[in-house]
C-alpha cells in the first residue's frame, strides 16, 4: 500500500550512454589533465557491467554520438521521478541535442515525458537533487530559475527549493543522496554552505555524510528490489579518504557496496554518468 | 463634521479595529505615535517598493487620525490615572458608552415602532435620519461595532430573517448617527452610569447565520446578534457532532472578498460588519499527521477540506496524485468499485483536480478498483496519508512582495514560514528560527535568530498588499506558531506592558492540548454520512442536487464553490480566531504607553529616581570626550553608501528636531541669534557658518535626546526601553534580540544608519529665575532640582502594528520541541536591551524623515495631520534612537556613536521593532540572494538620511550646558500619518549665586513626509512655545534636520 511518494521507490532501470571518442573535449570536464578516452571507455564498460550484473538493473545503452562529446553524461539530460520524466535543457547550448536520444529512450519506458519548452529556461540534470521527499535545484551557471520553475511545475507533489551554487559547479558536483535521509556532502566550504541552505529550506531532517573530497560526494544511492540499499560511489583508490568515510558510516544499511574499481578516469571526469537516469521508477507506481 | 472626510478612511481602517479586540478609544489614545512610525518605518519600504495600496491608505488615514486625536485627550486623561491593569477595562468602558448610546437609540426606535419593527419602516427612517450618509454607513457601522466591547446577552424575540436584516440595517443607521455624534463631540460618558441602561435596554435580536459546511451543505443557525464567534462555532460543531474541533474554524469573507477567520472571542457582528451572515466551516490548522486524530469523523472532515483544496488548485498535485487521491475518494464515498454500477460517467460529477481529464478519470477508476474491501474510514486515512505529504499541505499562502518588490508568496504552515517565488521555495523560516513576528502597516516582519555561522540576527521584511492583509498574515502566524509549537497558549502580556497594536493572541487549545483532550474522548464512533458521495449518487439518480453544495465540494470550479462558501480559494488569509475565545494581550509590547502610564502611576519618588538616573547618564555622557568623533564619522561614512555629499545635497527635510530654550529674564535677548548648522550625523560638516559659541554649545550640549522616532510599535517599547535604559533598568529587554544591536554595529558595512542620529542637543541656558511653572505646558512642574520626569505615552493604534515573539513565548510557555532545529543558543549574551533595537532600527530611517517638530504641547497638530501623540521618554524614542541614543548619550563621542555606545548602553534598546531595516540587516527574502550577496546585503540600503543641525542661540551662553540635570517635563509625540511630532521638555533649575535659573528646553521632533512644511511647522512650534512661556525668552533654537535621501518611492 505504499503511497506514491515513498522516498526513492525502487530502482529498476538505468540508462547509460557510450563514451564517444570526442569525450576528451568534454565541456563538463573538470580536471585539467589529459584524459585517456580509451581508459574511460573501459571503465564505462565495467560500470555498465556492475549495473547489469551486480545490481540486476535493466540497462538501456544509448550509442555514443561523436558530435556530442558529453553525451555520456546522461545525468544532465533528464530528471525522472515517479512516472514522469522532465527532459532537461542543459545550460550549455552545445549539449542540448543530447536530450533527444534520452527522450526517446525514456519514452520507450512509458514515462510521461515533459519537455521544457521555454526557451529561456535552462536546467542541467546534475543540478537537481531529489532527496526522496523533495527537490533541490542548484541555481548555477547551467541552471536558471526558470528551469527550476518548470521542474516545480512538473513535480507538483514536491517542494522544489532553490540552492545557489557557485564556482561554476553544479549541485551534484559535491552533493548527492547516499541513502534515505542521508546526504553525502563534500567538505569544501562551498559544499558545506550549500548543505546549510538545504537544511534550512527543508521541512525534513537529513543526516549528512561528509566526505573529504567534494567529488566523492557524488554517488548514487539506489534501493534495489531484492538487494536492499546500494550505494554506488567512487573507487576507493580514487578517493581513499572519502571511501573510508562512507564505508564506515553506512548506518543506513548500505549493504552491497559495489565499488567499481578502476573507474578512475571515468569517475574523475564524469562524475557518474548514470546519475539521474537510474530511474526512480516505482516498481509499483500505484498502490495495489 | 469630520465624519465626512473621514469616512473613507475609516472604512479601511476600521475593519481591522473591529477585529482587534482592543477598543478603539484606547487605541486612539495611544495610537498617535504608532502611526507615524508606521510610515516611517517601512523598513521594508525601502526595500520594498511601495505597494499600490500604501499610498491610498495613508492619506485616508490622516483624517481619521485627526479625529482620533480629539478623542484621545479624554481617553488619555482617564487612562493616566488608571493603573495599567485597569487599562483594558477602561478601554472597554469607553467602548461601552457608545454601545450604550446605541442602545438608547435602539430603544427609542423600538418605542417608536412598538413591537416588531417592520422591515420597510426601518429603511425609511434611515433615509430620513441620515440622508446622504448612505455611503458612510458602512464605515460608521464599523466604527460602531468597534466600540461595543462586550456582548450583552439578551433574550430576543426571534423574528424571521428578513426582519432581522432590516433590523440590522436600522441599527446600522442608528449607529451612524451615533457615530456622528461621537465624532463630533467625542463624548465619553462614564461607562458606569450607562451600564445599567444597557442591560435594561437590551432586547436582542437574533440573526440567521448560514454556514456552509465542508460537504457543501448549508447549516442555518440562528444566533443572537451580539453573539460571539464561538457561539456559532460551537453550534456548528454540535451539528456536525465534532469533538476535535480545535483544528477547525469559521471563515467569512470581508468586504474586500478576503477570507477571514471568525474570531471566536469577538462578536460576530463586529467582525463581519456589513457582510452577510454567511460563513464557511473550514479546517484552520491542518494536522501534520492526520493519523493521530482520534476520530474518523474528524479525518473525514479533513478529507472534505482537502478535496476542496485540491479541486480549487490550492493544493497542487501531480497527475498521479490527483488520480490516487481521487480513487480514495471514490472508495470512501462509493465503496468498492462495481463494474455494473460504476461507469466512467459515475465520476464525472466528482472533481479530482482543478482541471480534470478523461485520462485522469480513467486512472482514478483504475486505481479505485484496487481499493476493494477498503472501508470508508480506511480510504480516508489513505487519502490523508498521501495528501499530507504534499508539499503544500496545510500551507496558508499570502501574496506579498519581497524587499525588492518581487512578487512572492508567504506560506504559513505548522513548521514555520515558507517563502515562495512562483512555485519555487526560496526560503524557509522554521518557527524556532523566528524571534519575532510583527507587522506595521502593510509591512510584515520577522526577526530571525542568527545561524551558527551568522553573527547577527536579521530581520526580513515583506510588503503585503495592504494593512489588513499584513495583519491577517500576522495573526495567522501567531496562531500557527501557538497551535503547533506551544504546549499551552501564550499568556497574555503582562499588564504592565500596554499594548500597542493588536492584542490578538491565539487563545484556543494548542495541538498538544487538543490531542490530549481528544485522547480522552470516550464515545462510540459517531455515525456520520459521507454526504458528498451521496450527493453525487443522487445527482446520478436524478435527485436534485443543490448546486451550491456541488460546487463547493467539487464543482469543477472549486473556486466558484469557494466563493459560495464565502471563502477564497486561492489565498487564504486567515486571521485569528480559533478556539477559545479570549483575546489576550498581544505581543506587541507597547511599552511606551505603559511607561507613560506607569510613570503617572508611579509615585513621585519613583519618577524622580528614574529621572535622576537618566540625568546621571546624561551627565556621564557629557563628560566623556568628544574627540573620536570625526574618525567615527568618517568610518561611518565610508561604510555607508551614502556619502556626505549626497547627504547634504538632498533636499527635503524629513526631520527636524528643534530644541527651544527659554530663559527667563536674565538673558532675554533676541532669541535666536547665532546659527549654527551642522550636519552632524552624517558628515559632521558644518553647513552653515557657525559661531564658535554655538559650536561650543553644540558640543556641550548634552545630548538631549530626542529620538525622533516615530515608530509606531516601537515607540512604545522603545520609549520604555529607553527609559529603562536611561534608568539603568534594562531588565525588560527581551533577551533574544539583544544581540542584534551589537552586531549591527560590528557589521562593517553597517549602513550608516547612523546618520540619523542627531540629536539636536540644545544646551539649556540658564534662566535666572525659576519660573518653571509656566514653562511647562501641561506638565506638572517639578520643582525639585532638575530631575526630569519623563513621561511617555505612546498611542498607537493597535491595528497598525503588532509584534509577536515566538521565542519569548517559549520561555514562558513550553515549546514543543519537535525539531531539532534548535533554537540556537547562539545568542550571545544578550546585551541588555538589544533586542528591541534590532527591530527598532529599521524604522528609524523613516521616522526621521517625516518628523516635524512642534514646539509645544501635545495639542498642536501640525499641519493638521497630527493625530496621535505619544509621550516620549525624554531620551529617545524609537528605534532610531538606538543610534540616536547612542549619540545622544554620548554626545561628545558622537562619532562613535554606534558601536561603542551600544555596548555601553545596551539598554537603550528600543523595543518593539519591526525590523530592521535600518539596522543593517538586510532583508533576505531568499537564501539565494542571501548567500550570493552577503556583502551587498549589508549595504542594502535603506534610506539614507541627511542630518543637519542648526542652532540658533541667543547670545549669552552659559556654560550652561553643564548640564544640570534637566527635568524632562513632557514628552509627547503627535503622530499622524504623515507627520509625527514629539515634544520633550526639559526643565532645569539652577541656583547660582542666589539666582535661580530655570531653563526649559524643549525638543520637538517633527517627523513627516516630504509634504510637510517644515519651516512652518517649526515656526509654529516656536510660536507656541513662546506663547506658553511668555515670560521666558528663547535663547537658542537648534534645528536638526534629517533628510532621507533615497527613494522617494516609498512615500
Amino acid at each position: 500500500m505504499a503511497g506514491l511518494m515513498t522516498d526513492f521507490g525502487n530502482f529498476t532501470h538505468a540508462v547509460v550512454r557510450a563514451i564517444p571518442d570526442s569525450f576528451a573535449k568534454s565541456a563538463q570536464r573538470r580536471s585539467g589533465g589529459e584524459l585517456d578516452v580509451s581508459k574511460a571507455q573501459r571503465e564505462h564498460e565495467l560500470y555498465i557491467g556492475v549495473l547489469k550484473h551486480e545490481l540486476g538493473l535493466r540497462v538501456l545503452e544509448l550509442p555514443a554520438d561523436e558530435s556530442l562529446p558529453d553525451c555520456a553524461l546522461v545525468g544532465d539530460a533528464a530528471v525522472v521521478c515517479g512516472d514522469t520524466a522532465l527532459i532537461a535543457r542543459p545550460g550549455a547550448a552545445a549539449r542540448r541535442k543530447e536530450t533527444e536520444a534520452m527522450r526517446n529512450a525514456l519514452k520507450e519506458l512509458n514515462l510521461n515525458i515533459v519537455d521544457m519548452e521555454d526557451e529561456s529556461a535552462t536546467l542541467d540534470g546534475e543540478d537537481v537533487l531529489f532527496t526522496g521527499r523533495e527537490f533541490f535545484v542548484g541555481i548555477s551557471t547551467r541552471t536558471n530559475q526558470r528551469g527550476a520553475e518548470i521542474l516545480a511545475d512538473t513535480f507538483k507533489d514536491y517542494a522544489v527549493s532553490m540552492v545557489p551554487v557557485q564556482n561554476g559547479q553544479r549541485l551534484k558536483s559535491f552533493c548527492s543522496m547516499a541513502g534515505p535521509g542521508l546526504v553525502a556532502i563534500g567538505s569544501s566550504e562551498h559544499a558545506q554552505k550549500c548543505l546549510k541552505v538545504v537544511q534550512q529550506m527543508s521541512d525534513h531532517r537529513y543526516d549528512k555524510l561528509t566526505v573529504p573530497d567534494d567529488a566523492a560526494a557524488n554517488c548514487v544511492y539506489m534501493n534495489l528490489p531484492g538487494k536492499g540499499h546500494v550505494l554506488l560511489h567512487c573507487a576507493q583508490e580514487e578517493y581513499p579518504e572519502s571511501a573510508k568515510v562512507s564505508l564506515n558510516s553506512t548506518q543506513h544499511g548500505t549493504s552491497p557496496f559495489p565499488s567499481p574499481g578502476g573507474l578512475t578516469d571515468l569517475l574523475r571526469n564524469l562524475r557518474l554518468p548514470q546519475r539521474r537516469v537510474p530511474l526512480h521508477l516505482n516498481a509499483t507506481p500505484f498502490p495495489s | 463634521m469630520t465624519t465626512e472626510v473621514g469616512s473613507e478612511t475609516e472604512v479601511k481602517k476600521e475593519p481591522e479595529k473591529a477585529e482587534e479586540q482592543s477598543p478603539a478609544p484606547e487605541q486612539d489614545a495611544q495610537a498617535p505615535a504608532a502611526e507615524p512610525k508606521a510610515e516611517a518605518e517601512l523598513p521594508c519600504g525601502e526595500t520594498a517598493p511601495p505597494g499600490g495600496d500604501g499610498d491610498a491608505q495613508p492619506k485616508a488615514a490622516s483624517p481619521e487620525k485627526e479625529r482620533k486625536q480629539k478623542e484621545p485627550s479624554a481617553g488619555k486623561g482617564i487612562s493616566r490615572f488608571l493603573p495599567p491593569w485597569l487599562k483594558r477595562q477602561k478601554s472597554q468602558s469607553q467602548a461601552e458608552p457608545r454601545e450604550a448610546e446605541k442602545e438608547n437609540q435602539e430603544k427609542v426606535d423600538e418605542q417608536q415602532q412598538p413591537g416588531q419593527e417592520s422591515a420597510p419602516k426601518s429603511p425609511v427612517s434611515e433615509a430620513k435620519e441620515a440622508p446622504g450618509e448612505e455611503l458612510k454607513s458602512d464605515d460608521k457601522d464599523d466604527k460602531h461595532s468597534i466600540g461595543s466591547a462586550d456582548t450583552q446577552p439578551a433574550k430576543e424575540e426571534k423574528g424571521d430573517e428578513s426582519l432581522e436584516r432590516s433590523a440590522d440595517v436600522k441599527e446600522k443607521e442608528e449607529s451612524k448617527c451615533e457615530e456622528k455624534k461621537e465624532e463630533g463631540e467625542t463624548p465619553k460618558p462614564d461607562s458606569g452610569t450607562e451600564k445599567p441602561l444597557l442591560k435594561a435596554a437590551k432586547k436582542m435580536k437574533t440573526v440567521m447565520c448560514h454556514v456552509t459546511l465542508l460537504d457543501g451543505s448549508q447549516f442555518p443557525c440562528e444566533v443572537e446578534k451580539r453573539a460571539k464567534g464561538h457561539f456559532l462555532f460551537f453550534k456548528v460543531c454540535e451539528h456536525l457532532n465534532l469533538l476535535e474541533k480545535d483544528y477547525f474554524g469559521l471563515s467569512y469573507k470581508d468586504a474586500a472578498d478576503q477570507k477571514c477567520w471568525l474570531d471566536p472571542a469577538k462578536e460576530i457582528k463586529r467582525q463581519i460588519r456589513n457582510s452577510p451572515w454567511q460563513f464557511a466551516f473550514n479546517v484552520k490548522f491542518y494536522p501534520p499527521d492526520p493519523s493521530q486524530l482520534t476520530e474518523d469523523i474528524t479525518r473525514y472532515l479533513l478529507c472534505l477540506q482537502l478535496r476542496q483544496d485540491i479541486a480549487s488548485g490550492r493544493l497542487p498535485c501531480s497527475f498521479v496524485t490527483h488520480s490516487l487521491l481521487g480513487s480514495y475518494t471514490l472508495q470512501a464515498e462509493l465503496g468498492d468499485y462495481d463494474p455494473s454500477e460504476h461507469r466512467l460517467e459515475y465520476l464525472s460529477d466528482f472533481q479530482f483536480a482543478p482541471t480534470q481529464t478523461k485520462e485522469m478519470e480513467e486512472k482514478v477508476v483504475e486505481l479505485h478498483k484496487n481499493h476493494r474491501g477498503m472501508t470508508p474510514a480506511q480510504a480516508d486515512a489513505q487519502f490523508l496519508e498521501n495528501a499530507k505529504k504534499l508539499s503544500m499541505y496545510g500551507v496558508d499562502l499570502h501574496h506579498a512582495k519581497d524587499s525588492e518588490g518581487v512578487d512572492i508568496m508567504l506560506g504559513v504552515c505548522a513548521n514555520g514560514l515558507l517563502v515562495y517565488k512562483d512555485r519555487l521555495r526560496i526560503n524557509r523560516f522554521a518557527w524556532p528560527k523566528i524571534l519575532k513576528i510583527s507587522y506595521k502597516r502593510s509591512n510584515f516582519y520577522i526577526k530571525i535568530r542568527p545561524g551558527e555561522t551568522e553573527q547577527f540576527e536579521s530581520s526580513v521584511g515583506f510588503k503585503l498588499p495592504n494593512h489588513r492583509s499584513a495583519k491577517r498574515l500576522w495573526k495567522v502566524c501567531v496562531e500557527h506558531h501557538t497551535f503547533f509549537r506551544l504546549v499551552t497558549p501564550e499568556q497574555p502580556p503582562k499588564a504592565r506592558f500596554l499594548t500597542l497594536g493588536s492584542k490578538f493572541r491565539y487563545s484556543g487549545r494548542t495541538q498538544a492540548q487538543t490531542r490530549q483532550a481528544s485522547s480522552l474522548i470516550d464515545r462510540p464512533a459517531p455515525y456520520f454520512e459521507r454526504t458528498s458521495s451521496k450527493r453525487v449518487s443522487r445527482s446520478l439518480d436524478g435527485a436534485p442536487v443543490v448546486s451550491v453544495s456541488d460546487q463547493a465540494l467539487r464543482g469543477d470550479s472549486s473556486v466558484a464553490g469557494d466563493k459560495e462558501n464565502g471563502r477564497e480559494p486561492a489565498l487564504e488569509l486567515s486571521s485569528d480566531s480559533k478556539s477559545k475565545l479570549r483575546v489576550q494581550g498581544e505581543n506587541i509590547y507597547v511599552r511606551h504607553s505603559n511607561l507613560m502610564l506607569e510613570d503617572l502611576d508611579k509615585t513621585q519618588e519613583d519618577v524622580l529616581k528614574h529621572q535622576a538616573s537618566i540625568s546621571e547618564l546624561k551627565r556621564s555622557f557629557m563628560e566623556s570626550t568628544p574627540e573620536p568623533r570625526p574618525d567615527q564619522w568618517d568610518k561611518r561614512l565610508t561604510a555607508s553608501p551614502a556619502t556626505s555629499l549626497r547627504l547634504q545635497a538632498q533636499g527635503s527635510l524629513e526631520e527636524e528636531i528643534t530644541s527651544i530654550l527659554f530663559s527667563k529674564a536674565g538673558f532675554c535677548s533676541g532669541p535666536a541669534r547665532p546659527f549654527v548648522s551642522r550636519a552632524r550625523a552624517a558628515e559632521g560638516t558644518v553647513t552653515a557658518a557657525s559661531l564658535p559659541v554655538a559650536m561650543g554649545s553644540v558640543e556641550k550640549t548634552p545630548p538631549t535626546t530626542d529620538g525622533p522616532l516615530p515608530d509606531s510599535k516601537d515607540i512604545g517599547k522603545s520609549a520604555e526601553d529607553k527609559q529603562r535604559s536611561g534608568t539603568g533598568e534594562q531588565a525588560e529587554v527581551e533577551i533574544e534580540e539583544t544581540v542584534v544591536i551589537k552586531e549591527v554595529k560590528k557589521a562593517p558595512k553597517t549602513k550608516d544608519v547612523a546618520p540619523e542620529v542627531v540629536v539636536g542637543a540644545a544646551v539649556a541656558e540658564e534662566a535666572k529665575k525659576e519660573k518653571e511653572g509656566e514653562a511647562e505646558e501641561k506638565e506638572d512642574k517639578r520643582p525639585g532640582g532638575g530631575e526630569a520626569s519623563s513621561s511617555s505615552d505612546s498611542h498607537s493604534e493597535s491595528e497598525e502594528e503588532a509584534e509577536y515573539h515566538p521565542q519569548v513565548s517559549s520561555v514562558s510557555v513550553d515549546q514543543i520541541k519537535e525539531e531539532p532545529e534548535e533554537e540556537e543558543p547562539k545568542q550571545e549574551a544578550p546585551p541588555p536591551g538589544a533586542d528591541p533595537i534590532a527591530s527598532a532600527a529599521p524604522p528609524r530611517a523613516r521616522e526621521e524623515r517625516g518628523a516635524a517638530s512642534e514646539g509645544a504641547a501635545d495639542e498642536e497638530a501640525h499641519n493638521g495631520h497630527t493625530e496621535t501623540r505619544q509621550g516620549l521618554v525624554s531620551v529617545e524614542e524609537d528605534e532610531e534612537e538606538e543610534e540616536e541614543e547612542e549619540e545622544e548619550e554620548e554626545p561628545r563621542l558622537n562619532g562613535d556613536v554606534s558601536r561603542t555606545e551600544t555596548e555601553r548602553l545596551p539598554q537603550v534598546i528600543c523595543c518593539s521593532e519591526p525590523p530592521v531595516v535600518k539596522t543593517e540587516m538586510v532583508t533576505i527574502s531568499d537564501t539565494f540572494a542571501a548567500q550570493k550577496t552577503e556583502i551587498s546585503t549589508k549595504e542594502v540600503p535603506i534610506v539614507h538620511t541627511e542630518t543637519k543641525t542648526i542652532t540658533y542661540e541667543a547670545a549669552q551662553l552659559d556654560g550652561a550646558g553643564d548640564s544640570e540635570p534637566g527635568v524632562l517635563m513632557t514628552a509627547q509625540t503627535i503622530t499622524s500619518e504623515s507627520l509625527c511630532t514629539t515634544t520633550t521638555t526639559h526643565i532645569t533649575k539652577t541656583l547660582k549665586g542666589g539666582l535661580s535659573e530655570t531653563r526649559i528646553e524643549k525638543r520637538i521632533v517633527i517627523t513627516g513626509d516630504s509634504d510637510i512644511d517644515h519651516d512652518q511647522a517649526l515656526a509654529q512650534a516656536i510660536k507656541e512655545a513662546k506663547e506658553q512661556h511668555p515670560d521666558m525668552s528663547v535663547t537658542r533654537v537648534v534645528v536638526h534636520k534629517e533628510t532621507e535621501l533615497a527613494e522617494e518611492g516609498e512615500d
